[in-house]
């Protein structure tokens, strides 16, 4: 990621703390200068344009910015960007291929598991991290799992719903 | 004869379509607010107040314009050389931009800072001095009224006070008159705490001046984009149709982003002195901190009853605390919202309601947190009041709500507080919600584990809400009627384009406004494109809130499709050589009356509209329709639900949960479903956990998700639906009615109501919401019933 600052040929303009990073983000190798205060939710959105990835709440409390990190399902608000360094990263940009949805994308549009659909990415990245260490959840599994983020419009019923026809599927492929 | 369409084949009315939206939703491609990026693009972040209520001594921002990348500082000494240190409130206040004099509460917005990220613009915040001197801060109307309290909007002339107004309805003597023929008079004290609608998405602006058109272009999280056109043309005087907002993909909204917000402002001022597009985006504490809260009301009420369970009269005192500027986003005529709606759905002869408002140092807002401003606060005090009133009387719930029904057979019912509602059948709902949790035998269980030391309990919320304002006669907002509007364009090869001046923030507008299309003229929903939430396309609408989308936009939508069909016919009858009188109208398609066989599609009416029109007819087909109710929808809901307490914690849970809406026709039922499973979520929420309050300095608590508690799916109770019943709206083009809101409307007081049965024997009335282990555990311990005002007390 390039950081463009404004030049004002003083001290502060060479202070500022960059590193180069290597990473790999849906399956593509990319090299990134930033500043070694960037969260990585923020390399993702403004320096990749993966817009899918939102921010909400700087806490680590919604998980709508879940990301998975080598597959486990990580709070890129609460991760810098210079950690990700020699990691490999897939946003919700990477669950579906040119020609076919990920089955959990089917799973939340056939069960009506999203409304504002603000939350559904960060939900469908830490039901992937469920789904690929335990094909066969129970409820209480998909519940547990998804704890660390939060809806404001469903109301969960619809998401484990939603999590369940995925996990069918992908039992059945 | 051809084959009729099948409806729900065809995406109409009752058919559970999946969301058109959520092919962009599911792949990250969303276009929310914050994914807007814009050539030369800076960022603003807002200092805010540490203090509840402060003089400014002085601010220095050298210290921030000396940081590399910013580009401006903001102080309100600069807003008020624009005249912009101030701006106008939804009613008819004012409210602070930038704070020039005072801080008046924790949060409030003091100085913004322009840079070329928002990193550099937070480093430049914090690097801004400002010199307070600390005030005392009131945190309660209690407070706010008493003698010698410091006058917190010394800013107003003519303010002497903390008092914001008194309001009454009713018949105070008739009322008066009915409590002197009491048998028993039930009263209850409650506190609605303040609660924050909090969408996962915070609030954010992005202002584009070009100065070479003069054109101001405003994307913003915002569900009603030409009220906010509106209000910038009024107060940044500039010309309307130089002012474009886009509300672009809405994550969440709930009530709390209707209002005008001094970050919009703020980034708009910046834009124009800049000339270079200006990001805002808020963060959560400054979300939950600053902008519209919801609820914080006391509710004194009380019931005089005959003892054969009769209600004979109801009396309510309101006290609002509305924090630092009133700023309620609510029709102008009422002052404590919809409040009088309250026992809309009992047959009670005469009521009478006093209200009134104060300034505290806490943040404005007073937004309809998804309800119908303030039906909430009116439908939980009526639930936790026949609550109550039943237990003073001895009676079973169920039969004390159901005694004082109004009848099937009295509508439209006239309420003693000025409603006209308009049908529903309130007894057969409770029915199927008794049947479904197993009523009788539930209460034999309940006996039964008492005699184990187990503390189970049972309650019922049933309600009926005023959605969908207008009509124009009785609602505005700074005098703009509250009608709603659709434009539909019906393209030649029979495919259209429908806009409404609507916004929807997960509702699946772009799914149910094209099943409308397809109900009313066959045209299959998935040949139908939905627009929202630009205002130099979309036709004037009042946009979406206060369950009014359906109501008013939806009936308008029904209305253009009717004038879309009246054209179509006379194309119809040019097209199949006969006079208009001689054809009928099936989905879909007109035939000539006396051969079935004979007839023509809306497709071809509409190719015939560009090419082959009969003489002296306009080509086209396109119109629009501007719907201005005749009145509110009135859906009912009842919902019980079952808990089992822990008398050794305090903790609850919930055994089940059953929902009874009857909100008319359903037009999606897949999407109906999710709006109440939603609504009794923040339902639930509001019960046990979510809230802010503040300590004695008015630092609130509750402005981060660590403080403030949502409840994730881990504790989410599961819900049981029914749809057994269905009153048509009468007066709704397609007999829909309000439903967005219900469950988050009448769902807590089922919830309390629940565990104060299940601790009946301790003689405790009330705790306030929500109902935190501490507070049952007190209740049941020390008898005696618990309040949650504030302010509360700190471990500091």
């Amino acid at each position: 990621m390039t950081i463009v600052y404004e030049d004002h040929d003083d001290q502060a303009a060479s202070d500022v703390p960059v590193r180069r990073i290597r990473f790999t983000i849906n399956g593509q190798k990319k090299i990134a200068e930033v500043e070694t205060r960037l969260l990585l939710a923020h390399l993702i959105r403004q320096g990749l344009k993966l817009t899918g990835t939102h921010t909400g709440c700087d806490t680590t409390n919604c998980g709508a910015c879940t990301v998975l990190v080598d597959g486990r399902a990580v709070k890129s608000c609460t991760m810098l960007a210079v950690q990700a360094d020699g990691h490999e990263i897939t946003t919700v940009e990477g669950l579906a291929t040119a020609s076919e949805l990920h089955p959990l994308q089917e799973g939340f549009k056939e069960e009506h598991g999203l409304q504002c659909g603000f939350c559904t990415p960060g939900m469908m990245m830490a039901a992937k991290a469920l789904l690929d260490s335990n094909p066969d959840p129970t409820e209480e599994d998909i519940r547990w799992a998804l704890s660390g983020n939060l809806c404001r419009c469903t109301g969960y019923q619809n998401i484990v719903k939603s999590v369940l026809w995925a996990a069918e599927k992908l039992r059945s492929q | 004869m051809s084959q009729a369409l099948d409806e729900i084949k065809i995406g109409g009315l009752g058919a559970s379509r999946r969301r058109v939206e959520d092919n962009r939703f599911i792949r990250g491609k969303g276009n929310y607010t914050d994914d807007v990026v814009l050539p030369g693009m800076l960022h603003m972040e807002i200092l805010r107040s540490p203090l509840a209520h402060a003089r400014i001594k002085s601010i220095d921002a050298s210290k921030a314009w000396d940081i590399p990348g910013v580009h401006l500082v903001l102080t309100g000494e600069m807003m008020a050389t624009r005249n912009l240190a101030w701006m106008p409130t939804l009613s008819y206040d004012t409210q602070a931009v930038l704070a020039t004099d005072k801080v008046r509460f924790q949060g409030q917005e003091v100085a913004c800072v322009i840079a070329d990220d928002p990193y550099i613009a937070k480093d430049a915040c914090d690097a801004i001095d400002v010199e307070y001197e600390p005030l005392p801060p009131i945190v309660n109307p209690m407070q706010a009224v008493a003698e010698g309290a410091p006058i917190i909007r010394d800013d107003k002339e003519n303010q002497a006070d903390n008092i914001i107004y008194n309001w009454e309805v009713g018949d105070a003597e008739g009322t008066d008159r009915a409590f002197a023929q009491a048998d028993v008079i039930s009263k209850l004290h409650l506190h609605y705490p303040r609660s924050h609608p909090s969408p996962i998405e915070c609030c954010g602006s992005i202002a584009d001046f070009n100065r070479s058109t003069s054109k101001l272009t405003v994307y913003m999280t915002t569900q009603a984009p030409h009220i906010i056109r509106a209000a910038v043309a009024l107060v940044a005087e500039l010309p309307e149709h130089m002012i474009r907002i886009i509300s672009p993909d809405i994550g969440g909204g709930f009530g709390n982003k209707v209002p005008v917000y001094p970050g919009y402002v703020c980034s708009i001022l910046a834009s124009i002195l800049l000339e270079r597009p200006v990001k805002w985006i808020e963060d959560k504490s400054g979300n939950l901190i600053s902008t519209g809260f919801a609820r914080d009301v006391y509710l004194d009420g009380e019931l005089a009853l005959r003892s054969d369970g009769k209600i004979l009269a109801m009396r309510m005192h309101t006290e609002a605390d509305h924090g630092a500027f009133f700023a309620d986003a609510q029709p102008s005529k009422f002052k404590i919202g919809l409040m009088h709606s309250t026992f809309a759905c009992y047959d009670i002869p005469v009521a009478h309601l006093t209200a009134r408002g104060t300034y505290t140092n806490k943040a404005p807002g007073g937004v309809a947190y998804r309800c119908s401003f303030r039906v909430t606060e009116a439908m939980f005090f009526q639930e936790r009041m026949v609550h109550a009133a039943a237990n003073d009387l001895g009676m079973d719930q169920a039969e004390f709500r159901r005694i004082n029904f109004v009848r099937d057979d009295d509508f439209p019912h006239r309420t003693p507080l000025g409603f006209l509602t308009d049908s529903g059948q309130y007894g057969e709902c409770l029915d199927v919600g008794l049947q479904a949790v197993g009523y009788e035998d539930f209460l034999r269980q309940k006996e039964e584990a008492k005699a184990n030391g187990r503390l189970l309990g049972i309650g019922i919320s049933t309600m009926t809400e005023p959605l969908g304002a207008g009509n124009s006669r009785e609602y505005d907002i700074l005098g703009i009627k509250m009608f709603d509007s659709a434009e539909l364009r019906v393209h030649m090869t029979g495919k259209a384009l429908l806009r409404t001046g609507a916004r929807g923030q997960g509702q699946g507008h772009e799914t149910t406004w094209a099943q409308i299309v397809a109900h009313e003229l066959g045209i299959p929903a998935e040949d139908v494109t939905v627009e929202e939430g630009d205002t130099d396309t979309a036709p004037f609408g009042m946009g979406t809130y206060a369950s009014r989308s359906t109501p008013v936009a939806g009936a308008a939508i029904a209305m253009v499709c009717r004038k879309i069909r009246a054209k179509s016919r006379k194309l119809a009858a040019h097209l199949l050589e006969v006079s208009e009188e001689d054809i009928d109208w099936e989905l879909g398609r007109f035939y000539v009356r006396s051969a079935p066989d004979r007839g023509v599609t809306i497709q071809e009416c509409a190719m015939a509209a560009y090419s082959n029109m009969p003489d002296g007819m306009e080509p086209g087909l396109e119109n629009n329709a501007y719907y201005d109710p005749p009145n509110l929808t009135w859906p009912f809901a009842c919902y019980i639900v079952t808990v089992e307490v822990d008398p050794q914690t305090g903790v609850w849970d919930v055994l089940n949960m059953v929902a009874v809406d009857d909100c008319g026709v359903r037009i999606n039922p897949m999407i109906v479903e999710g709006q109440i499973m939603g609504g009794l979520t923040e339902a639930y929420a509001m019960a046990n956990m979510q809230f802010i309050t503040f300590d004695a300095e008015g630092n609130c608590v509750g402005s981060n998700y660590m403080d403030y508690l949502l409840p994730t799916s881990w504790e989410t109770p599961g819900f049981e639906l029914h749809a057994e019943v269905m009153t048509p709206c009468p007066h709704h083009p397609i007999g829909a009615k309000g439903i967005g809101e219900c469950a988050a409307v009448g769902g807590p007081a089922a919830f309390v109501n629940a565990v104060m049965d299940a601790i009946k024997d301790t003689g405790v009335r009330n705790i306030d919401m929500p109902l935190l282990p501490d507070r049952v555990w007190e209740a049941i311990t020390q008898r005696h019933d618990v309040s949650g005002a504030p302010p509360v007390h700190t471990d500091d």
